[in-house]
């Protein structure tokens, strides 16, 4: 195999033995990058020469005997919504097609504390908005799995090039589905951590009360190492928490005994394709025989969830976008007359449609007299979704379902209602909602493509998911199948 | 038909803590262009704001000096508009929940005390500054430049309610709040350095009325006398307009200080839904009791207390303590000049008078001076021993403010020691009488003003260093 293919941990232990040098693992991904980047199209850009300045860096750390951390020397894909100083940070946006980060992402600070080696910024649908990457003004990514469907989103360029070996790890961030979606649709694992839990100074912000930034890997193993790099309280971040840091690999024990577990009753019926519904139940199966209890749940709630996101997440949208005005960096409209031109002009170029009706949505559930019946019943609803997700971990201790409600869909299925596309994040909308953790995890497969088993947690529990994940990854091979890239 | 004025302001502070409000950058005023910005005040994409703590100090202080109620929780909003000196394209401010509400404030105004009730005081960020070329506003210039030093430095806005009723009142209430915040040490109050702005809503009603007229909010009022002037002629130009037959329209004007005459700048139609919402980005701020209580502790006295207190204790009139009070540092110096043990009464005298001449003549504020209270109270005390005559201590007062030496010193190197030698000024008084033999004999003749005449002769000669008793004394004895 070669090294681009293995896991992080599995490098990591090579690196230790000398039996590998960091430069080495950078040539192979970078080998793959070339190979299939033509394809897959996972990057907006790459950071080559950075890369192997760091890589030497560790090498001669390696030479001279020095003790390395978990994750050092390893390749890092970065999605390109987090800003790294001194590289370009487009959010796959127009209106941001050569702005040059001037400062560091928290995430990525610990990162480079790590010794962990971004290689390049991956692809998304425009600031975060979508579940396709069809909304890319850099053009869509593929499913590596088939190039004729969409490798999810908005994280798609992530988990794409995890799917394809064109990183070792990667970083997404999820603001209704963004991490789990595409990393169920590209047969990867993906996390979003609990809210709080991982620092969002340095990304740029979507739906400031739903965004996290979380990891896209390989492996359950592999999650919980990235997990103990970038979580943590961060004084930049008011809204990350002070609560204690786990050794998140503490929790990789392939025992589940005894563990109560509910399954969105929601999420099993009709709209659920039955190929996703099959591989749920085999892996209930799988769950139930490994020592744990399954039982349906209802949430009263759910059917709220994506009503209520859409009225919370472009709310916030509108105000967190309206810094792109050409004023200070970004794109500028030329040959304006006046300031409100300037304005108008910049942002009707500048922005995708998908942004554009996000940010009209936003504005009208803000404005004066329609707010209390817009945003502020969606905030109501939010917490009666939070708390029927709490009142639910008082008997079970991971709640499960489907990622998604169909595995990937064609190019221009969706495109052309953005209902239906909205639709597909029904199963991941209210964990963001809830402001609970929850995890991605290869189940099987239907018509040729991965399906995707969530696990969702309360609060901080992301040990007890990953724990639960890592039991049913152990007993399962789901995550070691490899698309032919062809 | 006689008309009555409704007058409420909003008052914007800027809070002179270290650091702006969201982030580590100074908020020192008059630096370099755009050098203290970084990532978060500039809006950058990504980053995020951090609440300084010292801001909601600044505000609770005043908040409990204008005996407001402190919200036990409040919460920033975001306030949405563009503008080119907004750089996230909303001000982070607070809406439903502000850092206080309901308090009062005194003022003593010509028609008798009035209580301005205060509706609430909030935080927030100030915005930028543009810098316009080829025109004076942005419509019409050239081109237009950013400086965002001032982006993200800590505002209070102070809200009254509409209990104002003459333009006098106004500038009252005005200078008090000016005066209070000086004092608590928070906002420097400079009107012209734009650290105080005030906007005025304004409205008539018929006298007797109990209906409040349409309100109209002006504009760029920059000095004191700048609000009275700009509030009394939107009165005039509103009760003009309704004799006229003339419907005011809720709108906001700005008022010109060159043409003294308020125009139009948006109507009410026209004006921003701002489209206010929590700020996601900030947590809600939580206030305890015991938080209250400390900055209780360390709060300045404010003025009405200080002037209860020299009038009350160090015996000064009214009229003396409000003059003293207008300034917060001749105040201070006043203050620990008498806790040194000098006469309140004179070191006031010195204070308003010889001080006050020194500094307006040499164009110093009495920071910059080199006066100390104990050099001060050193000098009454060689006056009050009779070492000096209090000529002679005028004169050593200038070298001191230009020097900073010790009076002693400057007495020293100047030779201005009183003559302490009876037979000295004997023998000196005995010359001037035999030069001057014209005077001698009209004082002989029964001309006794003619003294006044020997005693300055004398006086030249010895520089003021003789005892002017003495001198007195001799004279008539020899004469």
């Amino acid at each position: 195999m070669e090294p681009a293919q293995l896991s992080a941990s599995e490098l990591s232990n090579l690196l230790k033995n000398k039996e590998i040098s960091a430069t080495d693992i950078l040539d192979s991904v970078y080998k793959k990058i070339e190979s299939s980047e033509n394809k897959i199209n996972a990057y907006i850009s790459l950071t080559k020469e950075q890369a192997y300045v760091q890589a030497k860096s560790v090498d001669k750390k390696i030479a001279l005997g020095e003790k390395l951390n978990p994750l050092e020397g390893i390749p890092v894909a970065i999605k390109d919504n987090l800003c790294i100083k001194g590289v370009r940070t487009t959010c796959a946006s127009k209106i941001l097609k050569n702005f040059i980060a001037p400062y560091n992402a928290t995430v990525i600070d610990k990162l480079h504390a790590e010794g962990c080696i971004p290689i390049g910024k991956t692809n998304l649908d425009e600031f975060a908005m979508g579940s396709s990457t069809e909304n890319s003004a850099f053009g869509p990514s593929r499913n590596p799995w088939d190039y004729a469907c969409v490798p999810g989103g908005s994280s798609g360029g992530s988990a794409a090039c995890i799917a394809a070996d064109e990183a070792i790890i990667a970083l997404g961030s999820d603001t209704g589905g963004s991490i789990r979606q595409p990393a169920a649709f590209c047969g990867v694992v993906g996390l979003k951590p609990t809210y709080g839990r991982v620092s969002r100074y340095g990304l740029v912000a979507f739906a400031s009360s739903l965004d996290q930034i979380g990891p896209i890997t390989k492996n359950v193993t592999d999650s919980a190492f990235l997990m103990n790099v970038i979580s943590g309280y961060d004084s930049y971040d008011s809204t990350s928490n002070t609560v204690p840091v786990p050794d998140y690999t503490k929790s990789l024990i392939p025992d589940i005994k005894g563990l109560k577990i509910g399954v969105i009753k929601e999420l099993m019926g009709s709209g659920t394709s039955k190929g996703v519904r099959d591989a749920i139940q085999k892996s209930i199966n799988t769950l139930t025989s490994l020592g744990a209890s399954c039982e349906e749940v209802s949430l009263p709630s759910f059917e709220y969830a994506v009503a209520t996101y859409y009225i919370i997440a472009p709310a916030e949208a509108s105000a967190n976008l309206a810094r792109f005005d050409g004023v200070r960096y970004g794109y500028r409209s030329k040959e304006n007359e006046t300031l409100v031109e300037m304005y108008e002009k910049t942002r009707s170029e500048g922005f995708g449609p998908e942004v554009k009706r996000r940010i009209m949505i936003g504005t009208y559930a803000l404005s004066s007299g329609y707010y209390d019946a817009y945003y502020l019943k969606a905030q109501k609803v939010r917490t009666i979704i939070r708390d029927d997700f709490n009142k639910q971990f008082e008997k079970y201790d991971v709640i499960i379902s489907p990622t998604a409600p169909t595995v990937a869909f064609k190019f221009g299925e969706k495109t052309k209602d953005p209902l239906s596309m909205y639709l597909s994040d029904i199963a991941t909308i209210s964990i963001n909602l809830a402001g609970i953790p929850a995890i991605s995890i290869p189940c099987g497969f239907s018509e040729g493509l991965p399906v995707g088993l969530q696990i969702i947690g309360k609060h901080f529990a992301e040990e007890t998911i990953l724990r639960c994940a890592y039991a049913f990854e152990q007993n399962t091979d789901y995550h070691k199948q490899r698309p032919a890239l062809t | 038909m006689g008309y009555e004025a409704v007058i409420g302001l909003e008052i914007h502070c800027q809070l002179n803590t270290k650091t702006k409000i969201f982030c580590g950058c100074s908020t020192k005023f008059g630096e370099a262009t755009n050098k203290n910005i970084c990532p978060i005040c500039t809006g950058m994409p990504g980053a995020l704001p951090v609440l300084n703590k010292k801001a909601v100090e600044y505000g609770m202080r005043a908040a409990l000096a204008l005996h407001c109620q402190i919200q036990a929780q409040n919460v920033f909003a975001r306030k949405n508009y563009f503008y080119p000196d907004l750089p996230k394209g909303y001000q982070i401010s607070q809406f439903d929940r502000p850092l206080a509400l309901n308090g009062w404030l005194d003022i003593e105004s010509q028609q008798g005390n009035l209580r301005v009730g205060i509706t609430r005081i909030h935080l927030e960020e100030d915005a930028g500054k543009l810098i316009h070329q080829g025109a004076d506003r942005i419509q019409g210039s050239d081109y237009s430049l950013v400086n965002l030093n001032r982006a993200c430095t800590p505002l209070i806005e102070i809200v009254s309610e509409p209990d104002m009723r003459t333009p006098e009142q106004a500038r009252l209430y005005v200078e008090s709040i000016r005066s209070i915040v000086r004092y608590l040490g928070i906002c420097d109050g400079n009107m012209e350095e734009g650290s105080l702005r005030c906007d005025a809503n304004i409205s008539i009603r018929p006298e007797g009325s109990q209906k409040l007229g349409t309100k109209v909010e002006v504009k760029n009022m920059n000095s004191f006398r700048s609000i009275e002037r700009a509030i009394a002629i939107e009165i005039q130009r509103q009760i003009a307009a309704v004799d006229n037959g003339e419907v005011i329209l809720q709108e906001t004007r700005h008022f010109d200080e060159a043409t003294g005459k308020t125009s139009s700048m948006r109507s009410k139609e026209e004006s921003h839904d701002y489209r206010y919402f929590p700020e996601p980005d900030l947590l809600p701020v939580l206030i305890s009791e015991e938080w209250i209580h400390e900055v209780e502790k360390d709060m300045p006295m404010l003025p009405a207390d200080r002037k209860k207190k020299y009038v009350g204790e160090w015996g000064l009139s009214d009229y003396d303590a409000e003059v003293l009070l207008q300034d917060k540092e001749t105040s201070e110096f006043f203050e620990k000049t008498v806790v040194l043990g000098a006469d309140p009464k004179l070191v006031c005298n010195w204070l308003m008078g010889d001080i006050a001449a020194y500094l307006k003549n040499n164009n110093l504020a009495l920071s910059s001076a080199k006066l100390t209270p104990e050099s001060l109270k050193q000098l009454l005390e060689l006056i009050g021993s009779g070492k000096i005559s209090g000529k002679i201590g005028k004169s050593i007062l200038d070298k001191m403010m230009d020097t900073g030496d010790a009076p002693t010193k400057i007495m020293e190197l100047e030779g201005l020691t009183q003559i302490e030698n009876i037979d000295e000024v004997k023998t000196i008084v005995q010359r001037i009488i035999e030069a001057n033999p014209g005077p001698r004999e009209q004082y002989r003749n029964g001309k006794t003003a003619t003294i006044g005449f020997f005693v300055g002769q004398i006086m030249k000669e010895t520089k003021g260093r003789a005892k002017p008793e003495l001198v007195n004394k001799l004279l008539q004895e020899m004469l």
